[in-house]
């Protein structure tokens, strides 16, 4: 079934540069093998279109449950360059939470 | 085990946290990170315009406010605040609480030896784009290479109460007191990995206390009284993360793990001036209320390169605003924003970038944001950025008119004209180690 990435993962963002780093953490050890399979570099950079420019790159840490996603070239030059509200990707961890996954009812 | 305490995550942090920290319970460290990347072409600017000014000047009036309690409690303190020029800040200490003894670690300050670096050979290329800083020498605002946590361990041992560095990494003044009381080697990695990894779960403040948290933030008790975060540190690397009993917020381990997270890289390559820390060899436990225990940290060698903070004057921008109500908001900005650019268009004016969101529908999360196709009200907020200060000036103009001659429902421009700053960018290169030395001088009571 499809249910928000928010049910099943917290999530915190900043930035290094033109480039914001998303980290997603499961609230349960079990559903981070759901986080691995669904939330990939490609549905990342598809849900937030426009907004990332460059690629996007993932790390796995295991031991928190959790990834990290580097999204390059999404904050408008980044920095004291950027003209963008968000200008160091705050937001977008609560942004990404809100892509809908699919998971099934047992391993939920 | 020693408590090593963090009151300030950035320059502008809450100014009663590390007051709060050394009333409200044990500590022996207490730790200040004022410097963010570009803070020190601020200071920089200010050091031009008065050689007594260059540092953090919300660290002198601190220390006057909480000198006594310092030396009855015996918390010693390890703060970067004295930006380009720690000197000066160091006798401003002196000045508003002469009872304490004041060690300086000095040396991260190059941009005084920039020419001669180049003309060694040293091209200080910049990471992101490859590029040389001769490429934009003459508008270098400041340079200073990053300093790890053993010259300030260095500092600790004269005894001083109040040891001030220039561009310390954050994560040196937690690691620094470890190193100090534990008797850490430059060569044992998982420790000083460790003592990094503490370092950066408290360098930004209560942001691993509660504060900025995801994980149910509704239910985090006392927000006002948030209590910022405290490492209980072992000889043998392990520690736990907390914070005084009593105050608000709350240490769990989902507040712990954002924290793990923020603004990290490549989690099995942290690189330090110190070490270089594995973040998947984190182990957690929960240790009781407010308590995380984190063991199991590896690392690796330091490497051969020194990273550095430099700034350079890059341009001007401005950004101006105006609100539309309901009906038709979004239509309305987007009609607002078409008129603006067809009138900077008219006048031939160049722009870098012309930036526009629209706040209240889409400028956070994009595509992402949830559909609302009638907001009660939005901001319309239109940036630009260039070399030409004029044309960003021009730009600041264009905005007001739009609230009689633009499309109905105008308003928010109370005010006035959009101030043009100007922007510093922030270089970020590579120096071989071996050209920085650190030395330390001491001021006593």
């Amino acid at each position: 079934m499809k249910i928000p990435l928010s049910r099943i993962a917290h999530a915190r963002s900043g930035d290094k540069g033109d480039t914001a780093n998303v980290g997603v953490i499961a609230y349960q050890e079990k559903h981070f093998p759901i986080l691995v399979r669904e939330v990939t570099p490609a549905r990342v950079k598809a849900h937030f279109g426009d907004l990332v420019k460059g690629h996007v790159e993932r790390f796995e840490l295991p031991n928190l449950g959790a990834l990290n996603f580097l999204l390059h070239e999404s904050l408008g030059g980044g920095g004291t360059l950027s003209l963008r509200v968000d200008a160091q990707g705050k937001t977008l961890g609560a942004g990404l939470l809100t892509l809908e996954i699919e998971a099934g009812e047992a391993e939920l | 085990m020693i408590r090593i305490a963090n009151g300030q995550g950035f320059w502008g942090d809450w100014l009663e946290a590390p007051v709060r920290l050394v009333e409200q319970g044990p500590i022996d460290y207490l730790i200040l990170d004022y410097l963010a990347e570009i803070t020190m072409s601020i200071l920089q600017k200010q050091k031009e315009a008065d050689v007594a000014l260059g540092y953090a000047r919300d660290f002198p009036p601190l220390m006057g406010r909480i000198a006594s309690k310092l030396r009855q409690r015996n918390v010693k303190v390890i703060a970067n605040a004295g930006g380009v020029n720690p000197i000066a800040c160091a006798l401003e200490v002196r000045r508003v609480a002469p009872q304490l003894k004041v060690a300086v670690v000095l040396g991260d300050d190059i941009f005084p030896r920039l020419d001669e670096l180049m003309a060694a050979g040293h091209a200080m290329a910049n990471m992101e784009t490859g590029a040389p800083l001769s490429t934009i020498r003459s508008r270098v605002l400041s340079a200073n290479a990053y300093i790890g946590a053993f010259p300030l361990a260095e500092a600790l041992a004269t005894g001083a109460d109040v040891v001030i560095a220039g561009r310390s990494t954050d994560t040196a003044l937690a690691l620094a007191p470890m190193v100090h009381r534990f008797g850490w080697k430059p060569d044992e990695f998982d420790k000083l990995a460790a003592g990094t990894i503490a370092g950066h779960i408290v360098e930004c403040g209560a942001q691993c206390t509660g504060g900025n948290c995801q994980a149910d933030w509704k239910s985090i008790p006392d927000m006002a009284n948030i209590g910022y975060p405290i490492i209980e540190a072992e000889p043998d690397g392990s520690f736990v993360i907390t914070k005084h009993h009593g105050t608000g917020g709350r240490v769990s381990l989902d507040s712990v793990k954002e924290q793990l997270l923020y603004e990290l890289g490549d989690p099995l390559n942290y690189i330090t001036p110190d070490c270089t820390a594995d973040f998947t060899s984190i182990r957690l436990k929960d240790d009781g209320a407010d308590r995380v225990r984190v063991s199991g940290i590896r690392g690796g060698p330091r490497t051969p390169m020194l990273k550095l903070s430099i700034s350079y004057a890059y341009g001007w921008k401005a950004i101006g605003t105006l609100v539309y109500s309901t009906p038709e908001a979004i239509e309305k900005a987007q009609a607002a924003d078409r008129i603006v650019r067809e009138r900077l268009g008219q006048l031939g004016l160049k722009f870098e970038e012309i930036y526009t969101e629209i706040l209240g529908w889409n400028a956070c999360h994009g595509k992402a944001a949830p559909a609302n196709a009638n907001p009660a009200e939005v901001q319309l907020r239109i940036g630009v950025r260039g070399e030409d200060r004029k044309a960003i000036d021009r730009f600041t103009r264009e905005l007001a008119p739009l609230v009689l001659n633009g499309p109905p429902t105008a308003t928010g421009f109370g005010d006035g004209r959009p101030p043009v700053r100007e922007v510093v960018a922030y270089w970020p290169a590579l120096i071989p180690r071996e050209l920085i030395s650190t030395s330390i001088e001491v001021f006593e009571p």
